[in-house]
């Protein structure tokens, strides 16, 4: 029993933010009588911050790189919204074309600030606010300050379609599919979990207590399963969450298990010993930021597919709610510490709150000032207990 | 005269090091009292207790200053009562004029406004003084290193000085510019100020000390005054250096094969000023199994040297060969310096080397990632087991390799750098102070290490400013002064006093 304390209370600041996070899920589903967490709720939580959660991923490995922001992203948020609408609405393009020429400028962005933060070194703060005053300039000039509408359905398709219900072989009222795919990911959860206990107990590692683990493997499997259900008492599975998904994880093996993104947590750390270590680190920075515009990107057009229109004053403050969802997850404002989960959570913490007060009917006023200040709480939070346990 | 400041006792300890063991100094009221000693021998420990840099409380003992007992809580307190201490490293605001750097936090003021007239004023009389012919408004980043020196001299006459402490005052400064310090010291010295001189270059301060005390190891060893002791550089040497060592290094027979590395012809000058060549024409040879040692007082250019050649990490407009295993090869990065087998560790554990918020695994593997990847994904498992290896083999004292490294003690974070650059495979590993800053016990553990490597044929490259352990631990030693080799001894020829010479020798020639 000892033994799970000590555990527990060593992971207790990992997982601060996810309760709290479960905590505010808990508050507003009183304070809304239920509604918070209706099954199509659930699902429009995940739709309306799409764009803030792939943002918050690009945000991350900015600020490992050494407290680097992007203040531009609301801009190129903007501004792909306008490339792929005067392409697809203005000249009749076909989608795939021209989502791959979106892609590509925004690539053509993230390779122009790239170069100035990484090669020149300008600090990125510079960089990017120029970014942001540029793009949306550019945004205004393409749509001559006009708003583009409609896009054509298979566009829409991105950020308000779902995964076909396959398997619903008979008629049930809710997405078999949905429930399905729930499954499927508990038991490659629990096989995978067991997988690695074993392959560390085989190499004679210290593995956490077993009650602990099964504790855990329930908690996820629980979480898993809830949220399908969910989802399945809806619509089903959006594309966007897929979308998101495979980001999260693809990017979270990324940064935990390849040179590149040890790299960058190495940078953050301390750039000189990273680079006596043989790191380049101008080319680390260099492609976090080509990153970091591919991902506004993608964000842009999941974000114009959304509202169904490009807009010149599409993205506004996008760039701020996702380094608050960064900081509020737990990375360090001078760099080397932070998770994309953690950026995840931050952002869904955000996201809740927002979401939440509307429901209560809280005014917009009153919704800023409360997430400024679970911003600055969540930092100094983080910041004190951050000192207690150095000293 | 009498005396102005005696220190009694003074014990001053550091986690790990003691670094000044009852400490007695006494300076006569108008003199030059020069304070010698190897690096590392608690010179600037032994000021910065003085000038209230280490308040009182952190060190036990007394200082009486003026007659009375002092209990220095910051620099403030000090230069209250008329010390002022000026360090290697200048404190000069370089976007400021020189009026305005010369009282800084020492303003001139008119109901608390800025008196700028009188600023103005009082800095022309300070600058003729020190007979600096600048104008006061210049800005001190478009004046020379010499002249940032005199105004720093100059801003500690305007505290009104009784005890002026330089810390190396010419260790960055031409002849000419040296010339004249001194000068102006012995100037001081007449309008009655007390001056204590930190300085390695003997002939400097038997030029102008009165009496010269002797620091080895934090305690005092001697106090010679001019004209009642017969004093010259031999001397002073030998009393620096003069211990007795009983088995501070591990013994090792050496196994030396043939040459594996070898810098010719090797230049290098200052990335930001680009006139100052900072290595001239500097060749080495380094052999299979042997450690050769790169011997030199600070700022000689061994640091710089060797960063220059591991991928270019020091310097502008280098030029020179390099060849490993007899075949020329070019490091533009140090990527490419460590796949060609050449390692460095630096000697600025804390701020280049560690990244000290992160664990001690990460540490060990970072620039061997790929060793432990398998299709470009790290095998964590396989990361920790490397991590475990090291932990135990070098004996790094640690809760688990999860432990951030900045929790360390100086001793095991000098191992963890160590075990990363051992995993990282080098045929020639370049050892910058790598011994600086740990206790006795924990030095004795890295002499075995390094003994260790070089039986297993590598070579080792080992810059230390510490006399004993080059001795003790090199098989071949490169004297370094000024940028350029000035000796080459071997393991009977070295001695403490045959390198001092060397540096001394080639001083002389260049005054």
């Amino acid at each position: 029993m000892e033994n799970i304390g000590k555990t527990i209370k060593n992971n207790l600041r990992q997982y601060a933010m996810l309760i709290a996070l479960v905590v505010i899920m808990i508050f507003f589903q009183i304070a809304t009588g239920g509604i918070l967490l209706y099954p199509m709720n659930v699902t429009n939580l995940v739709l309306q911050n799409s764009y803030v959660l792939i943002l918050a991923i690009g945000m991350t490995l900015c600020i490992l790189t050494g407290g680097n922001i992007d203040l531009s992203v609301g801009s190129v948020v903007a501004f792909v919204g306008a490339v792929s609408g005067t392409l697809m609405i203005d000249m009749k393009m076909p989608m795939f074309p021209a989502l791959l020429i979106t892609l590509a400028v925004g690539l053509i962005i993230g390779i122009w600030q790239g170069f100035w933060i990484a090669y020149v070194r300008i600090p990125a703060f510079i960089v990017t606010l120029a970014g942001m005053l540029i793009f949306r300039g550019l945004t205004n000039t393409i749509l001559r300050g006009l708003t583009l509408a409609p896009y054509p359905k298979e566009y829409q398709v991105i950020s308000g379609g779902f995964i076909p219900d396959f398997l619903n072989f008979f008629g049930a009222g809710f997405n078999v599919t949905t429930i399905v795919v729930g499954i499927v990911f508990s038991l490659l959860y629990v096989i995978m979990a067991i997988k690695k206990r074993k392959e560390r107990a085989g190499y004679g590692f210290e593995n956490s207590p077993t009650l602990f683990f099964i504790i855990q493997a329930i908690i996820v499997v629980c979480g898993i399963m809830l949220l399908s259900y969910w989802l399945s008492a809806y619509k089903g599975i959006p594309v966007i969450f897929v979308i998101i998904a495979t980001l999260v994880a693809g990017y979270t093996v990324f940064t935990q298990n390849t040179a590149p993104g040890r790299y960058i947590y190495a940078m953050g750390g301390n750039e000189k010993a990273a680079r006596l270590s043989g790191v380049n680190t101008n080319k680390v920075l260099f492609f976090t930021y080509v990153n970091m515009a591919v991902l506004a990107t993608i964000a842009g057009i999941s974000f114009s597919s959304r509202i169904n229109s490009a807009s010149p004053v599409a993205g506004q403050n996008f760039e701020l709610d996702a380094i608050a969802a960064c900081f509020i997850g737990g990375a360090s404002v001078t760099g080397g510490v932070g998770t994309v989960i953690g950026a995840i959570i931050g952002a869904l913490v955000m996201g809740v709150l927002n979401n939440g007060m509307s429901i209560m009917g809280v005014g917009i006023d009153m919704q800023m000032t409360i997430k400024g200040l679970v911003l600055l709480i969540a930092v100094a939070f983080d910041v004190i207990s951050k000192r207690k346990s150095r000293g | 005269m009498g005396t102005i400041l005696e220190m009694r006792n003074i014990t001053k300890i550091f986690p790990g090091v003691k670094a000044l063991d009852n400490v007695n100094f006494e300076v006569e009221a108008g003199e030059i009292h020069a304070l010698v000693g190897e690096n590392g021998a608690g010179k600037s420990t032994l000021m910065n207790v003085l000038s209230g840099i280490y308040p009182y409380g952190t060190y036990s003992g007394e200082i009486v200053f003026d007659g009375k007992v002092c209990a220095f809580r910051d620099v403030k307190d000090s230069e209250k009562v008329g010390i002022a201490i000026i360090h290697q490293e200048l404190a000069l605001q370089p976007y400021m004029s020189i009026a305005e750097n010369l009282f800084l936090g020492n303003e001139r003021q008119k109901r608390g406004f800025i008196d700028w007239n009188r600023t103005q004023l009082e800095a022309r009389e300070l600058l003729k003084k020190v007979r600096l012919n600048e104008n006061a408004q210049t800005l001190v980043k478009d004046i020379g290193v010499g002249k940032q020196q005199l105004v720093e001299i100059a801003k500690a006459l305007a505290k009104k000085v009784k005890l002026l402490i330089l810390d190396e005052p010419t260790a960055a400064l031409n002849d000419e510019d040296s010339n004249n310090l001194l000068n102006l010291i012995l100037e001081l010295k007449k309008d009655g100020i007390t001056c204590i001189l930190i300085s390695h270059k003997l002939n400097e301060i038997l030029k102008v000390a009165d009496s010269i005390t002797i620091l080895r190891d934090g305690a005092t060893i001697e106090t010679l005054k001019v004209g009642v002791d017969v004093i010259d550089e031999d001397r002073i040497i030998k009393g620096m250096v003069g211990r007795t060592l009983v088995n501070r290094f591990p013994k090792r027979e050496p196994k030396i094969g043939d040459v594996v590395f070898e810098v010719r012809d090797w230049n290098v000058y200052h990335p930001l000023i680009p006139d100052r060549q900072v290595i001239k024409n500097v060749n080495i040879k380094v052999r299979r199994g042997e450690v050769v040692g790169i011997s030199g007082l600070m700022g000689a250019g061994r640091t710089e040297f060797a960063m220059s050649i591991f991928g270019k990490a020091y310097g502008t407009r280098i030029s020179g060969q390099i060849f490993k295993d007899g075949k020329p090869v070019q490091f533009n990065t140090v990527r490419d310096a460590i796949d060609n087998g050449v390692s460095y560790l630096t000697e600025d554990r804390k701020s280049a080397g560690l990244i000290l918020i992160d664990d001690i695994r990460h540490n060990i593997t970072l620039p061997s990632l790929k060793k432990i990847s398998k299709r470009s994904f790290i095998d964590q498992n396989r990361e920790i087991l490397v991590a475990e290896e090291y932990r135990s083999k070098l004996d790094i004292k640690s809760s688990s390799i999860l432990q951030k490294t900045g929790n360390l003690s100086g001793g095991n974070q000098q191992k963890v750098v160590l075990s990363r650059w051992i995993f990282s495979r080098p045929d020639v590993l370049i050892l910058d102070e790598p011994t600086r800053g740990i206790d006795v016990g924990a030095k004795y553990e890295i002499y075995t290490i390094i003994n260790q490597l070089a039986d297993e044929g590598k070579s080792i490259i080992f810059i230390s400013s510490e006399l004993p352990e080059i001795l003790g631990i090199c098989d071949r030693i490169y004297v370094m002064n000024d940028g350029r080799i000035v000796g080459e001894l071997t393991r009977e020829e070295a001695s403490s006093e045959s390198i001092m010479k060397c540096i001394m020798q080639s001083n002389r020639e260049v005054s």
